[in-house]
This record gives structure tokens, sequence and C-alpha cells, in this order.
């Protein structure tokens, strides 16, 4: 006879139902991403794809998609060069003046979007970047940035500096081993901060919804728009489009970081 | 094989070194010959380390001139000395494999391939690890690591080599075997070696001569039998080697100088370099452990009474541990052949005056 203990199965009762309440806001777009009518009715009627179909074929839609990409891209580029930069420096900063600048640069992950939204807004207005490729790059790059020095700044933690002082023994200069040492040791903390920063800015809407024109929307500005607009089921496609791609990064991440992470 | 002398000299020219208030390194100076073997010998915080952190170029001169060979380098940063280092942490790169590790300093000097690769299997070859080439550092033990970084830190035929407590982390078999090891390579690769150490043994078993380090100055430089035997300082001759010391009040008579220990009077040859308190160092095996009353014999007419504390059997000796009537402790080692002594026995000790070392008391405390 199997032993019943009643503590497990309320230990395990309660874990599904908190995996349930993580996950369903998510997953319930999917089945409405399929739905038949134009609207946003839970549980939905009917299958079509007709949803996708439109995020692909109307322009409105499939250019704000390619604008964020281009967006983030190039913020992950930019965040993550600055942020590593700021980081290293951090680090090697001898005096306290360190830690004043390392907490100057995450203010922007603490101060309320809306309050950095308007700052920004009243910037750009005066400066012309309102609806400007460079206005969301800089704007996403500067809520990015913190996210990269975190990253990168915990993997500096663990680095021994002292390698960097047998390189130089070895013949190399501070260049060559920062590309040859450095670099390569700290690179798992530079691409989560990369990723992170790419991901910030693909789907940020605040400062986003202030500084966007109409001739150029990112697409959490344009879901927003539409939802706001009228009940276009397009968006719950765009959200399980959206949902299958970072699953399928992150599942991949966790592979193959695990894999590097047996060897070393 | 021809060994040809090819290390270069290191000349330390009144060096100091400052951190604010703290003085590291405290005018210092000093020449290693080409292609000797010398060692830092000296507790932590001695200044030794800061004195190869100096030579390698990874600390800054406060004062002073570091030559190699002619050449001053003190305005030479460390990538371009070509001086070869090892640490004790081996800092091997952890995402190269072994033979990347040691062909790094080859790519460095844009040595072409075919030639970087016949130097790699030369350099693992002389320290037994060919057959480790395409490991990473992570898979190898201790000792394997070390040696991958002495290769490492050989493969490009630096004129000098540093070596940083290299064996501070390893067992002490696993020491030992390198330690012979490291002697080879020396001889065989004629370069000049320094070597870090706190420990006088592994100073003694490896090098030409010694440098003993204190409080940021060298208090002697010389070969270990030179430490061993004629300590310029009490800090040397407690450091190098098992010692006993005599304290009391001093009375120079002509060519030797008298010390009045709890009312027994012994003498030493020579007469005090410096001012202040004298004391006599003993080394273990010059004392006898005679029977009471047998007085002064065969010249070692220095004789005082003590009581056996600790008799321990060591094969080949005894070693007492004796304590005079003022507390003193004296060691004493005698041939086991003799008339043994056990623990609480009354007895005498007695050395020749020749071989008491009269030196000045310098506060330094005994042991390591």
């Amino acid at each position: 006879m199997k032993h019943f203990n009643p503590g497990k199965l309320l230990l395990g009762l309660s874990v599904a139902l908190i995996a349930l309440w993580l996950l369903a806001p998510t997953i319930v777009v999917v089945p409405m991403s399929f739905a038949e009518k134009k609207s946003l009715a839970f549980p939905p009627s009917g299958f079509s794809l007709k949803w996708y179909e439109n995020f692909f074929t109307n322009p409105q839609w499939f250019n704000s998609f390619i604008t964020s990409l281009k967006v983030a891209l190039m913020v992950a580029v930019v965040a993550t060069v600055i942020g590593t930069m700021a980081a290293i420096g951090i680090e090697r900063m001898k005096s306290r003046a360190g830690g004043l600048i390392r907490m100057l640069l995450i203010t922007p992950m603490v101060v309320p979007g809306v309050v950095l939204a308007v700052g920004v807004y009243a910037v750009y207005l005066t400066t012309g970047l309102v609806g400007t490729w460079t206005g969301y790059v800089l704007a996403h790059t500067l809520l990015a940035i913190p996210f990269v020095v975190i990253a990168v700044g915990a993997n500096l933690a663990v680095f021994d500096q002292r390698l960097e002082t047998a390189a130089a023994s070895l013949g190399a200069n501070r260049l060559t081993t920062f590309f040859t040492v450095t670099l390569p040791l700290i690179l798992p903390g530079i691409l989560s901060g990369a990723l992170f920063a790419f991901v910030t800015s693909f789907d940020e809407v605040i400062v986003s919804l202030f500084i966007t024109s109409p001739q150029l929307k990112t697409l959490p500005v344009q879901i927003f728009s539409s939802m706001t607009r009228d009940a276009d089921p397009t968006v719950a496609a765009v959200g399980s489009l959206i949902f299958l791609t970072t699953t399928l990064i992150i599942g991949l991440g966790l592979i193959f970081g695990t894999r590097k992470g047996r060897k070393t | 094989m021809t060994n040809e002398r090819k290390g270069a000299a290191i000349d330390i020219e009144a060096c100091s070194k400052f951190y604010g208030n703290f003085t590291a390194l405290d005018d210092v100076s000093l020449r290693v010959e080409p292609g000797e073997f010398m060692s830092f010998l000296g507790p932590s915080g001695s200044g030794k380390t800061t004195t190869l952190n100096l030579i390698a170029g990874f600390t800054d001169l406060s004062k002073g001139e570091i030559r190699l060979g002619e050449r001053p380098i003190s305005n030479v940063p460390a990538h371009k000395r070509n001086i070869g280092v090892v640490f004790q942490h081996y800092a091997l790169f952890p995402h190269m494999t072994v033979a990347k590790n040691v062909a790094y300093p080859l790519r460095q000097r844009g040595v072409a391939k075919a030639e970087r690769d016949r130097l790699v299997e030369g350099a693992l070859a002389k320290v037994h690890l060919e057959k480790f080439a395409h490991r990473y550092p992570s898979e190898l033990s201790g000792g394997q690591q070390q040696r991958v970084a002495l290769a490492r830190a050989m493969v490009f035929d630096p004129s000098v080599l540093l070596m940083d407590e290299p064996l501070g982390a390893l067992d002490k078999k696993l020491r030992e075997v390198l330690q012979l090891e490291i002697r080879r390579i020396h001889r065989e690769l004629g370069s000049t070696f320094v070597y870090v150490t706190h420990d006088q043994e592994e100073a003694l078993v490896l090098s030409d001569r010694i440098a003993v380090f204190n409080k940021g100055r060298i208090e002697q430089v010389g070969t270990g039998h030179q430490l061993y035997s004629n300590p310029a300082t009490l800090f040397v001759g407690q450091f190098i080697g098992e010692s006993s010391i005599l304290r009391g009040s001093h009375r120079v008579n002509g060519d030797q100088t008298a010390l009045d220990i709890g009312g027994v009077i012994v003498s030493a040859p020579g007469t005090p370099k410096t001012g202040g308190a004298q004391v006599i160092l003993l080394r273990p095996e010059d004392v006898t452990v005679q029977a009471p009353g047998t007085g002064p014999r065969d010249g070692r007419s220095n004789v005082i009474q003590g009581k056996v504390r600790e008799a321990i059997y060591l094969g080949s000796a005894m070693k007492y541990e004796v304590i005079l009537a003022d507390g003193t402790p004296i060691v004493a080692r005698t041939a086991t052949q003799g008339e043994a002594f056990g623990i609480g026995a009354s007895i005498e000790l007695a050395w020749n005056p020749l071989d008491g070392r009269l030196l000045t008391d310098d506060g330094s405390v005994g042991g390591h």
C-alpha cells in the first residue's frame, strides 16, 4: 500500500495553482489569436489564421514590428558597449566614487517610467527628437544600461583580475589583454546584458508612447493604440508570436548555458 | 647538453616603495648575478613580494632604479620587460587549453605557427605534460596546473624567471617533487631565477643564495651555509634553522664578550657590533647534554645547569628541550650513542664558546 502524505499533496497543489496563476494571462492570448470574430472575448469561438495574416500583411503592424526590431538591436549594441565599459570602469575604480556612479547609472531602473517619459518628452520637443530613430535609441538605451551594468558587474566580481597581471607578464599589452583574456571570460555577463537590453527596448511602452509619431511607431505602441481604438485579435496573434519566440530563445539559452557551465 | 649562462643580472638600486604612510620597501639594494638562483625569504609583509612585483613591473617604484642586464627598466611597462612570472595561484587562462596557454606568450611575440607548436611541445615536455596539451586547466590537478604555468613562463626563453611562492598551495610531498624539478629546469635553462618563499627549508633546497627580508629591508644576503652559521642579525639566526637564545647583561673582555645568565658567566667570540642588549645564539647540534658535575671538557668551556623538559628520540639523534634556572629554553641535539637523560633530569649543557654567535637583540621573537 502506498503511503499517503497529505503535506506533499498540499505542496503539489499549491505549486500547481501558483504556476497556473503565473502562466494563465500569457497562455490566454494563444486561443484568442485564433478567434473567428473580431472580438477579444474569452473563450473565443471558431478557428482562423486571419489575424496572423493581418499581422504580416498589414503595413501598420509589420512596419512597427520591424521598427521595434531595429531599435532594439541598436539599443542592445549601444547599451552593451556603454554598460560594459561603465561596469569595468566602476569595478576598477579605487575610490568610493565608483559606487556613486553605479547608483547614478542604475537610477533609470528605479525612477517611475512616467516621470522619466515626461522628462524625455520635454527635452525631445525642444531638440526635435520626437518620433526619430535617434530619439527611440537614446531613450531606450538609457533604460537598458542598468541591466547591462548589473549583469556585467556581477560577472566582473567573480573575474580573477590577477589573470590580467599574468597576461602582462607574458607580453600582452592592455588592449590585447582585454580582448584575449578579460572579454572572453566576462562574455556570459555581456551576452545576458545584451539580451536584457534588447528585451527592455523591445517591450518598452511608456516612454515610447510619449515620443512616438504616426510615421515611426514601435510594436508596443501599435499594440497599445490598437487596443484603445478597437478590439483587434491581431494583438493576440502578436502576443502569441512574441511568447513563442521568447520561450524558444530562453529555452535554447538555458540548454546552451548549462552545457557551457558544465565545462568550466 | 651545454649549459651556457644566458641569464641577466638584476640590479636593485636603493629602491623604496610607499603606500601612503606605509613603507613596504625601505631603501633596498641587491644584485642578483646572471644565471643565479636567488630566494627572497621572509615572513609575510616583509617586502619580498613587493620586490618581486617591482622587478616584474606590476607595481611602480617610489624611489630608486632597477636594472635588467645593464638596462634601467623602471619606466618599461610589465609587458615589455620579457620576464617570466610564475604565480602562487597559477593564473592559467581558464578558457584556453594547456597548449593555448603555453602558446600565449609566443603569440604576443608574433612567433610563426610551426615554430610556436614546436616550442610549446618542447616546454610541455620539460614539465612532463605533453599528453595534456588539449585539456583545460580545470581538468588538471594543482601540481599539473603549476607545471603548465611554469612551461608558459619559460617557453619564450626569458632571461629572468620570477616565482612568487609557486608551491604555496600544494601539499608537502608534491612540493618536494616540484622543488627538484624547478632545480633541474634552472640548470637546463640557465636563466636567472628569483624565488619568493616564506619557507626556509624550501629556500635552502633551491637557492644559490638567499636574501632574508624583514620589515621592508634586507637583513642579510648569502648562501644557506653563511646564513645558518654566520647570521648577521638575530632575526636571520632565528629564521633559518633551529636556535636557542641566551639573554643577559654583557661585558666585553678583549676580543670576547661575556654574558651573565642568572649568575652563570658564558662567553662568545667578538664584541658587540652595535649598542643595546646582546644575546648569544646557539645551534642545537653545538650544545652537548651531560651529567651534572661533568664540567668543561674538550674545549666546551661554557657550562650551565638545567632541567630536561622534553626528550625526543629522532633515530639518528636525541633532541632535548632544556629549561635553565631563569626559565630560558634551550634546544640541544646529540648523537644517540651517548648517555640518555629522561624528562625532569637535572643536567648540564656545555658548548664551545666559538660555536656561540654574539648578536644584538633586535626584538625579533624566535620561531616561525
